[in-house]
C-alpha cells in the first residue's frame, strides 16, 4: 500500500514537472524582459537625445565681405558703438551678393537669412580693433535659425525646403550661397558664450551655467559643513533620547519630501518673509542646501558608522577627549564617504528645477549673472524654458543643453566613484 | 565697507586672534619648553581667542541683515510726507519700491516728483549711515571679543573645555536645522493655507469638483468659491500615479528578482549601474523626453488603434514617470529580497521547489512588508513629482479616469499658480499653498508609513 502511494506521488510530481519547468522559464524570461525594459529605455533615450541635440553644437555661418565704413560707424570722428548702423553694413554686404534683388519686400526677405547676431559680431570686431575702420573684412557671420535648420536638414545635398519656414526665394538664395561656397557649418560658440535669447541662433547656456554654478557654491558652502556637523553630533554625541529619535525620523522624512514643497518654503520664508531678491542664486542656493542637507547627513552618518570602534578606543585610551577622538581620528577616516555623499547631493541639486520655479528663477534673463544676487536661472530651468519654445531650433538647443547637463552630472558622479575607490578603506 | 570685504576682514581678525592667543598662552608660561604647564594645548587658546573674535561679529552681521531692511524702511516711511504715509499698504509698497529703484539709479515706471527724489535722498543717506554703523559695530565686536578672550588666557584657564563646549553647541545647532526646516515647511504652508481657507471654505476645496482658479480674480465674483474644488486635481494625480505604478511596480520588482536570483555576476554588474543611471537623470530631462518624444508616439499609436488621444495625455506622463521610478522600486525590492535569510530559500529548494516557486511562495511572502514599504515610498515620489507632469501633462482640470485624456495634477497647479508675477495674497496664490499642504501631508504619511515598514521589516531578520 505504501509502495502504491509513493508511486502515485511520484507520478503526480512527474506529471506536473513539465508544467512547473515551463512556469519557471516564463518567470525567468519575464524577469529578463523587465530588466531590459529599463535599459532599453535608457538606450532609446540616449539615441533620441544625441540624434536631436548633436547638431546644435554646430551652426551655419555665411561669408560676407563687410565694408567697415567710417562714415557709418564713426560719423562724428569717434566710433559710435551704441547707435551706429552695423545692421546696415551687414545688409549692404549681403545685398552685394544678390544685386538682382531690388524690390523692398524682397530685400527684407533677403535680410532675414542673417541672424541679428551678425551686426553684433561686426560691432564687437570694430570695438576690439578700431584700426579695422575703413577696411573691408571677410567675415563668417551667423545665419538665421531657419537657414541653419534648412542646411542641417539637407545634410550637404542641394537645399530643398519642406517645412514652410522659408519662402521660395529665400531657399533659392540659400542654394546660391551654397553653390558659391559662401556657407559653412562651424562650431556653435554662441551656445557656450551667450545668455538666453529670443533668437535661437543667439541663445546660449552660459547664463544658466553661471547661475547653476553660483547656486551650487552657496549650497556646498552651507550644506557640507552643516550636514557633516549634524551627522557627527547625531552619530557620536547625541544621547539616545526621544529628541534624537525625532531628529532621526525627521531627517529621513525630509529626504523624501517632494522638492516642490521646499520651493514653497523658500517662497514663503526667504522671499516673502526675509525679503531676499527673487530669481537670485543666493535664494536658490539656500533652498537647494535645505534640500540636499538630509542626503549629506544620511551619507555622512553612514561614513562615520563605518569607522571601526577600535580607532575610537585607541585614541581615547591615549587620553584624547571625545571631541579630539572625533575630529582628529574619526573624521579624517570618514571624510571620503562624506565627500562622496556631498558630491551626490550636489549632483541632485544640479538637476533640480521644481523648487527653483517657485522662487522666480524662470524669468527670461539675457545677462550672464555676475554675483549671488543678480537675477539668474539654472541649467535645468533653462532646459524647461527652451522646451516650451515652439521654434524647432530651440528643440535642438534644448537637447544640447541636456547633453551638457548630463555631462556635468556624469563628471560629478565619476568624481564620487573615484573618491570612493581611491580613498576608502575596507576595515 | 562692502559685505564681502567686511566678512573677509572679520575672518582675517579671527586668524590673527588665533595666533595672538596661541603665542600669549606660550608666553604666560614662559616659552614652548614649558608648554606642559598649560592646562590645554596652546592651539586651544588660539581657537578660543579666534572664536570670540568671530562669533559675536558674525552674530551682529546676521542680525543686521535680517533687521536692517525693515528698520530702514520704517525710517523711510516716517520721513515721507503725511499724505504718502496714509496711502493704502499696496500703494505705499509701490512707492517704496520706486524709491529704491530710483535710488539705485535704474529707470522706473511713472514720472519722478519731488516726494520721490526727496525720499530717495533720505533712503541713500539712511543706507550710507547703516553701512557705516554696521562696519563699525562688527569690527568693534570682533576686536573687543578677541581682546577679552585674549586677556583671560592664563595657565590654569581650561581653554580646551571651552572650545569643545562651543563646538558642541554648533554641532547641536547644525542638527537642529533639520527640525527647523520641517517646522518652517509646516508653518509657511499652513499659515498661507489657513488664510486661503478663510476665503474658500475647506469643504468646498476638498470636495468640490470644479477647478478653475483663473475665474476667481475678483473676490466678489459669483461662483468664485466654487472654482477651487480640488477633486479633479486629486483624481488626475491618482490617475497619473496609478499609471506610473502599473509600469514601475511589476518592472521594478521583476528586475530585482531577476538580478537577485537569476542573472550572472557579469550581467548584474552592468545592469545595476545602468539602472542607477536611470535614477540619476534629472526630472526635467524626463519631462522633455515625455513631452517631445513619448507623447507624440503615444498619440500616434493610440490614434492608429482608433482611440482619441489628447496631445498631453495622462498616459504619456504616467509612462515616463513609471520608468523614472523603476530604479527606486527595484533597489528597495532588492533590499527586501536580500534581507530574507538564505536558509529559507535553501530550504524551499531542498524540498524540491523550482527557483520561481521558491521566490513566489517563500521569499516574496517573507519580503512582502519590505516591498510594500518600498511601494509606498515610490507612490509618494510619484505624487510629489513635478517636472514631468508640468511638461507633459495638461493644465485643464478634467474629472476623468480615461488615460488618453489630458488631466492635471496637484503639483502642476502649484507651479502654474505661483509662476509669474502674482499678487501674493490673492486667493489664487494662496490656493497653491493649500495644495502644497495637502501634498505635504499625504507624502508625509506615505513616507512615515513606508520608512517604518521598511525599517521594522529589516530588523525582523537581523
Amino acid at each position: 500500500m505504501a509502495m502504491a502511494t509513493s508511486t502515485t506521488n511520484r507520478q503526480k510530481v512527474e506529471a506536473g514537472l513539465s508544467r512547473r519547468r515551463r512556469k519557471e522559464l516564463v518567470f525567468r524570461y519575464t524577469g529578463l524582459l523587465a530588466t531590459t525594459v529599463g535599459i532599453l529605455f535608457l538606450g532609446v533615450f540616449f539615441v533620441d537625445l544625441f540624434g536631436k541635440g548633436a547638431s546644435a553644437f554646430r551652426q551655419t555661418y555665411i561669408s560676407l565681405d563687410v565694408e567697415l565704413s567710417e562714415a557709418v560707424i564713426a560719423p562724428g570722428g569717434e566710433p559710435d558703438f551704441a547707435f551706429a548702423d552695423f545692421d546696415g553694413l551687414v545688409r549692404d554686404a549681403l545685398r552685394k551678393l544678390f544685386p538682382e534683388v531690388t524690390e523692398r519686400s524682397q530685400r527684407r526677405e533677403l535680410y532675414r537669412l542673417l541672424s541679428v547676431g551678425a551686426a553684433y559680431q561686426v560691432r564687437d570686431l570694430v570695438e576690439q580693433d578700431p584700426a579695422l575702420l575703413g577696411t573691408t573684412q571677410t567675415l563668417w557671420v551667423p545665419a538665421s535659425a531657419n537657414v541653419d535648420m534648412l542646411i542641417k536638414r539637407s545634410e550637404g545635398e542641394p537645399v530643398e525646403d519642406d517645412s514652410g519656414q522659408l519662402s521660395v526665394a529665400q531657399v533659392y538664395w540659400v542654394g546660391q550661397l551654397q553653390q558659391q561656397e559662401l556657407l559653412k557649418k562651424g562650431w556653435n560658440t554662441a551656445l557656450f558664450t551667450n545668455g538666453d535669447s529670443r533668437e535661437p541662433e543667439l541663445a546660449g547656456i552660459r547664463g544658466a551655467l553661471m547661475g547653476s554654478f553660483y547656486m551650487l557654491l552657496v549650497t556646498v558652502v552651507i550644506a557640507f559643513p552643516t550636514g557633516v556637523a549634524a551627522a557627527v553630533y547625531l552619530e557620536e554625541f547625541a544621547p539616545r533620547s526621544r529628541i534624537s529619535d525625532i531628529i532621526e525620523v525627521n531627517i529621513n522624512n525630509l529626504a523624501a519630501v517632494p522638492s516642490i514643497v521646499f520651493g514653497l518654503l523658500g517662497l514663503a520664508v526667504f522671499i516673502n518673509w526675509a525679503s531676499l531678491p527673487r530669481s537670485a542664486p543666493l535664494v536658490g542656493g539656500l533652498v537647494l542646501s535645505l534640500l540636499t542637507l538630509p542626503v549629506i547627513i544620511i551619507a555622512s552618518r553612514a561614513a562615520i558608522k563605518s569607522v571601526p570602534p577600535s580607532i575610537r578606543d585607541a585614541a581615547s585610551s591615549l587620553g584624547a577627549s571625545r571631541m579630539q577622538v572625533v575630529f582628529h581620528h574619526v573624521m579624517p577616516l570618514a571624510l571620503p564617504g562624506m565627500l562622496t555623499g556631498t558630491i551626490i547631493g550636489m549632483s541632485r541639486a544640479l538637476g533640480e528645477s521644481a523648487p527653483l520655479l517657485m522662487i522666480g528663477m524662470v524669468a527670461f534673463i539675457v545677462d550672464v549673472p555676475a554675483g549671488l544676487t543678480d537675477p539668474a536661472t539654472a541649467l535645468p530651468v533653462q532646459i524647461y524654458l527652451w522646451a516650451d519654445s515652439p521654434e524647432r531650433a530651440f528643440a535642438e538647443r534644448t537637447s544640447a543643453a541636456i547633453i551638457v547637463l548630463l555631462g556635468f552630472l556624469l563628471l560629478m558622479n565619476l568624481a564620487a566613484v573615484i573618491i570612493r575607490k581611491r580613498m576608502q578603506r575596507n576595515w | 565697507m562692502e559685505n564681502t570685504t567686511l566678512i573677509l576682514t572679520v575672518c582675517l581678525l579671527g586668524v590673527a586672534g588665533f595666533y595672538l592667543g596661541r603665542s600669549r598662552s606660550l608666553s604666560v608660561v614662559g616659552g614652548f619648553a614649558a608648554a606642559r604647564n598649560l592646562h590645554s594645548l596652546p592651539g586651544y587658546y588660539g581657537y578660543f581667542t579666534a572664536i570670540w573674535c568671530l562669533l559675536p561679529a558674525l552674530a551682529v552681521l546676521t542680525l543686521w541683515f535680517v533687521l536692517e531692511p525693515r528698520v530702514v524702511m520704517a525710517l523711510l516711511v516716517d520721513s515721507l510726507p503725511q499724505a504718502q504715509q496714509d496711502l493704502p499698504p499696496g500703494q505705499l509698497n509701490l512707492l517704496l519700491n520706486n524709491v529704491r529703484n530710483f535710488a539705485a539709479g535704474s529707470a522706473i515706471g511713472g514720472e519722478t516728483n519731488q516726494v520721490l527724489t526727496d525720499a530717495a535722498a533720505v533712503y541713500l543717506q539712511l543706507q550710507a549711515r547703516s553701512r557705516l554703523l554696521l562696519t563699525g559695530l562688527v569690527l568693534a565686536c570682533a576686536v573687543l571679543g578677541g581682546v577679552i578672550a585674549w586677556r583671560r588666557i592664563h595657565p590654569e584657564f581650561r581653554a580646551r573645555n571651552r572650545v569643545e563646549g562651543i563646538v558642541m553647541l554648533l554641532l547641536v545647532a547644525a542638527s537642529s536645522i533639520a527640525i527647523f526646516t520641517t517646522i518652517g515647511i509646516v508653518l509657511s504652508v499652513l499659515f498661507e493655507a489657513v488664510r486661503f481657507f478663510g476665503e474658500v471654505p475647506i469643504s468646498d476645496f476638498l470636495f468640490g469638483t470644479n477647478w478653475s482658479p483663473q475665474t476667481a480674480i475678483r473676490a466678489d465674483q459669483v461662483g468664485s468659491s466654487g472654482s477651487f474644488g480640488a477633486i479633479p486635481l486629486f483624481t488626475g494625480t491618482l490617475l497619473i500615479t496609478g499609471i506610473a505604478m502599473l509600469v514601475a511596480v511589476p518592472v521594478g520588482l521583476m528586475t530585482a528578482i531577476y538580478l537577485a536570483e537569476y542573472s550572472s555576476r557579469g550581467v548584474r554588474e552592468i545592469a545595476k549601474p545602468l539602472l542607477e543611471l536611470l535614477a540619476g537623470i534629472p526630472t526635467v530631462v524626463y519631462g522633455f523626453f515625455a513631452a517631445l518624444t513619448i507623447a507624440p508616439w503615444v498619440r500616434r499609436t493610440g490614434e492608429s488603434l482608433g482611440f482619441e488621444v489628447a496631445s498631453e495625455s495622462a498616459l504619456a506622463a504616467g509612462l515616463v514617470m513609471g520608468i523614472m521610478i523603476i530604479p527606486l522600486v527595484s533597489s528597495l525590492a532588492d533590499d527586501a529580497i536580500k534581507a530574507v535569510p538564505g536558509s529559507m530559500r535553501d530550504g524551499a529548494l531542498g524540498l524540491g521547489s523550482t527557483r520561481s516557486e521558491a521566490m513566489t511562495k517563500v521569499i516574496l511572502p517573507a519580503a512582502l512588508p519590505g516591498i510594500v514599504g518600498g511601494i509606498l515610498l515610490a507612490v509618494s515620489r510619484a505624487i510629489g513629482e513635478t517636472m514631468i507632469v508640468v511638461m507633459a501633462a495638461g493644465l485643464a482640470a478634467n474629472l476623468t479616469a480615461n488615460p488618453f485624456a489630458a488631466v492635471t495634477t496637484v503639483t502642476v497647479q502649484i507651479v502654474t499658480l505661483l509662476v509669474g508675477d502674482q499678487e501674493f495674497d490673492s486667493a489664487k496664490t494662496l490656493a497653491a499653498f493649500a495644495l502644497g499642504l495637502i501634498l505635504f501631508i499625504v507624502t508625509l504619511i506615505l513616507n512615515m508609513a513606508g520608512l517604518r515598514v521598511v525599517r521594522k521589516y529589516r530588523e525582523q531578520y537581523e
